[in-house]
């Protein structure tokens, strides 16, 4: 009796073993790096750039530890943040804008412990330092925004067809227009529900007044918000991009909200002016009639900028602004009608319909740049051959584009400027140093809970209690191991989580212990005390850690941020000390005693 | 080593008035204090900037005062030593919340270089109210989830009497930081919720002997097997009540000022567990009219305990 099969045994030391490989990682730490990765598609990461930073580094007299090369990103380890500092300023002055190089820490375990995907512990923000932002998108002004779009066209669309109207304006997010007869209110009904399929007309009127009121369909308004939120992000992940970030997150959280997390970021000043900011979009003329050849040689003419598109190909554009991104509404990617090539679909408004009807009807022919101006950089997204007079203020742009692509430049156009503005309803920022503080002070809680219960559980119950602190040992790795593998954010409630779970996880020791202790005073023999306490233990640690799930599941739903760290952590405590404290010590127990007569138990 | 060497049972069930009694004045002091005093609600509730800055030596926390006497409503005290300050500003209805850290810190950069900020929180209006809704509902889900499972596993008295015991302990928790005017953040809030589900685990514990007992002690009166259950249970429910708090006392010594609440929360809550679910619970289920027949019920369907 008292002895587990032997593949009961092999498993628990399976397990064991994997724990101990998975939160392996968590002991060699982490070494400043420098991340580089492309902000362009020309600009690419592989070997030849690998040689590039190594010569770079050399030049300068920079040690570095070690080069490593994955799909999106270049990865230099150091020795010291001194030297990732020096090597930041020189590899971005060197490798100048097309590359973003950024801070990073990068795990030193041996090479066989990555090749087996083992990773330390990931830590949130107010571990290793950083800014979280919440930001809520104002919905209601996309809505608005979107109507004010609409009135402007139509009052375009009125004026091209000749159609009367006494009145036309926006109330809230309705639209009213007044007519002076029926015949121009019906004609304007046809022709606005022709061009406007997301509104809905409603007509009134009578004697004199003929009104049209014009709403939102609730479908169109659901495809305005997802539009907006998805566009907000778009334009946030390219501004992070340029804050060289090594691991940002923007997540949308809910309807109408954004999580950003920035690790390492500690100018919040310099953080919330980019996220605020608004790129923009100006249209030029391109000039082909100079020699580019020789602009690119350094003659560039008066009056011309020497810019690049999107591929890295040099461009000469002409300074003057033609059209600002302004009076650019909307850019949809779609097909060309006629040829059924890619195309990107842009609307403009009313102003802009005006000057860009006048400027296509002068430069028919000649090709035209619309740029994206980022901090003062330009960049030309897409330069098309006007064909024709273009009037009306739709604009389509096509010509030797993938659908793909024409997805990005209307990305690109729309990203421009938010869709909706936003506001940053929640900040935590959190220095490095007290980030490290946080780990050192949330390890030596740990560490000396963990120090004072086994003290006390091996003088208070022996044998058995130093065998609960190995299964309480057990319990720890399983613990941190899981949470490497499965990389959930380890915050400051997690570790105060891991040392709570631990000091509740003894429970079930003390329960079998307490058990055991009392078949013995019934006068049981050693052996059948030993499978007895085991045994009747069991359904009240199942009992008393089903309670504590129940409170760790709510605390995981209804918490937020750093709540949910510690609730993730609480309910997978629970798992691993029912493996731990009943299994594990189970088995060790075994050894000890499973094989042969024992005349008394060591248990106090 | 035994700290419990009890032969005879100890008589718990006719302390019960006296028990309840005290438990009573408590939960009644602890609610009048919770209508008068409230809570002090931090920011994750209220809404506002908290900001903590380190300097290079030890400051003069007027001349800080001073330095921000153009920001009104501004809150400034030491903060764990005497090199960090705690700086709050509540929400004001016109100022962008998220650009206040920013004025305050370039106006203590200005006075003193040595000013490092070393975190910044801000919650706006409407994260706070979300935020105290979410945690009324979690503590519903749990009474509720709690109870459910107490109902299924046990008995329904016992379901009632386990959630009156541990709420109590909630309130009386409460009533504690109410007191002291300790500030209640969402981590405390996370610890008392914690608490609810682990001193339940107490209850369970004696519930668990109780039902037993009803089994096997066929001769003997409700208070007797309840005494028994709670006697037999005693050396396990201080034991491991004993190494939770070694751990909760470890983490309010090394822990430091952001976990000496959350611990602060844990430890009253792990001293008046142990009480409230032996003390509290027990004599409820006793009043509530508990009997062998709701336990041992024909042999067919009897069950190994």
């Amino acid at each position: 009796m008292n002895r587990y099969p032997l593949w009961k045994n092999a498993l628990i030391a399976l397990v064991l073993v994997a724990g101990l490989i998975y939160s392996l990682p968590n002991l060699f730490g982490e070494s400043p790096a420098v991340q580089i990765s492309s902000t362009t598609g020309s600009a690419k990461v592989d070997t030849a750039l690998v040689t590039r930073v190594e010569n770079m580094l050399k030049s300068a007299n920079l040690q570095d530890t070690g080069v490593y090369l994955d799909p999106a990103t270049l990865k230099v380890r150091f020795k010291s943040t001194d030297t990732q500092l020096k090597a930041k300023d020189v590899l971005q002055n060197q490798l100048g804008q097309d590359y973003v190089v950024a801070l990073n820490l990068v795990s030193r375990s041996p090479a066989w412990l990555q090749s087996l995907g083992a990773l330390p512990m990931y830590l949130g923000l107010d571990l290793r330092g950083g800014v979280h932002f919440l930001m809520q998108v104002d919905m209601k002004a996309a809505v608005t925004m979107a109507m004010d779009r609409n009135l402007g066209e139509i009052r375009a669309d009125l004026r091209d067809g000749d159609i009367h109207y006494s009145g036309i304006m926006r109330q809230g997010d309705e639209i009213d227009i007044k007519f002076p007869d029926k015949d121009s209110a019906d004609k304007a009904s046809s022709e606005i529900s022709k061009q406007f399929p997301d509104l809905l007309l409603t007509g009134s009127g009578s004697g004199s007044e003929y009104g049209v009121t014009l709403t939102l369909k609730p479908a169109a308004v659901k495809s305005i918000q997802d539009f907006a939120i998805q566009q907000n992000i778009t334009t946030l992940r390219n501004r992070v991009n340029e804050l060289g970030v090594a691991e940002p997150i923007i997540q949308q959280q809910g309807a109408d909200r954004v999580v950003v997390e920035l690790p390492g970021v500690q100018d919040t000043a310099k953080a919330k002016d980019i996220l605020g900011r608004t790129a923009t979009l100006e249209i030029h003329m391109v000039d082909d009639e100079h020699d580019l050849k020789a602009a690119i040689a350094g003659e560039v003419p008066f009056g011309d900028e020497l810019l690049k598109d999107r591929d890295g190909n040099p461009i000469l554009v002409k300074k003057n602004v033609v059209l600002t991104g302004e009076h650019i509404n909307d850019a949809k990617p779609g097909f060309d009608n006629r040829t059924n090539e890619a195309a990107v679909h842009i609307n403009l408004d009313s102003t802009g319909s005006r000057i860009f009807k006048q400027i296509t009807a002068d430069n028919v022919g000649k090709r035209m740049a619309i740029l994206l101006i980022d901090r003062g950089r330009a960049e030309v997204v897409t330069a098309p051959v006007i064909r024709e007079e273009i009037g009306g203020g739709r604009v389509q742009i096509s010509g030797h584009m993938t659908t793909s692509e024409a997805h990005d430049v209307a990305l690109l156009l729309r990203a421009g400027a938010l869709a909706a503005p936003m506001e940053i309803i929640e900040e935590r920022t959190v220095g490095p140093s007290l980030g490290a503080d946080n780990i050192s002070k949330g390890f030596d809680s740990t560490l000396f809970g963990f120090i004072a219960i086994s003290i006390f559980m091996t003088i208070y119950y022996l044998a058995f209690g130093l065998v609960s602190v190995v299964a309480l040992g057990a319990n720890l790795l399983l613990l941190v191991a899981v949470l490497s593998i499965s990389q959930a954010t380890l915050t400051l409630p997690g570790m105060a989580g891991i040392a709570l779970t631990l000091g509740m996880a003894i429970d079930a020791n003390v329960l079998i212990n307490e058990r055991i202790r009392d078949e013995l005073r019934n006068g049981v023999s050693p052996q059948a005390a030993i499978n007895a306490g085991y045994e009747r233990a069991f359904g009240t640690i199942m009992d008393s850690n089903i309670t504590t799930l129940i409170a760790g599941m709510a605390l995981f739903i209804f918490g937020s941020g750093p709540v949910k760290g510690f609730a993730f952590v609480l309910c997978l405590g629970i798992l691993t000390s029912m493996f731990s404290a009943v299994l594990v010590s189970r088995a060790i127990i075994n050894f000890a005693y499973g094989r042969r007569r024992v005349a008394k138990l060591l248990i106090g | 080593m035994e700290f419990f060497r009890i032969k005879k049972d100890i008589p718990f069930m006719s302390y019960g008035r006296f028990t309840t009694a005290i438990s009573l004045v408590t939960f009644i002091a602890a609610v009048l204090l919770l209508a008068t005093r409230g809570l002090h609600f931090g920011i994750d509730f209220t809404g506002g900037t908290v900001m903590e800055v380190h300097y290079g030596h030890i400051v003069d926390i007027e001349k800080i005062r001073s330095s921000l006497k153009s920001i009104p409503d501004v809150s400034v005290q030491n903060f764990g030593t005497s090199q960090d300050v705690l700086i709050r500003l509540p929400l004001k209805a016109n100022v962008s919340g998220a650009r206040e850290s920013e004025i305050v810190l370039s106006a203590l950069k200005g006075e003193d270089p040595s000013a490092q900020m070393r975190r910044v929180e801000f919650v706006g209006p409407q994260v706070g109210k979300e935020l105290v809704a979410n945690g009324s509902l979690a503590l519903l889900l749990v009474s509720l989830g709690i109870m459910g499972y107490l109902a299924i596993r046990f008995e329904w008295r016992f379901a009632l009497a386990a959630i009156i015991a541990n709420l109590h302990d909630v309130v009386i928790i409460l009533g504690f930081f109410s007191f002291f005017q300790w500030e209640f953040s969402l981590p405390v809030l996370a610890a008392v919720l914690a608490v609810l589900g682990y001193s339940v685990n107490e209850s369970v514990v004696v519930f668990d002997r109780i039902r037993e007992n009803f089994r096997t002690m066929r001769k003997s009166t409700v208070p007797e097997i309840i005494n028994n259950a709670i006697t037999r249970t005693m050396s396990r429910t201080v034991i491991t009540h004993g190494c939770t708090q070694l751990m909760v006392t470890s983490m309010l010594f090394f822990g430091g000022a952001a976990l000496h609440y959350f611990a602060l929360a844990l430890t009253i809550g792990i001293l008046f567990g142990i009480y409230s679910s032996v003390l509290v619970a027990s004599p409820i289920v006793m009043w509530l009219g508990v009997s062998r027949a709701d336990f041992v019920k024909p042999e067919k369907r009897a069950e190994a305990g």
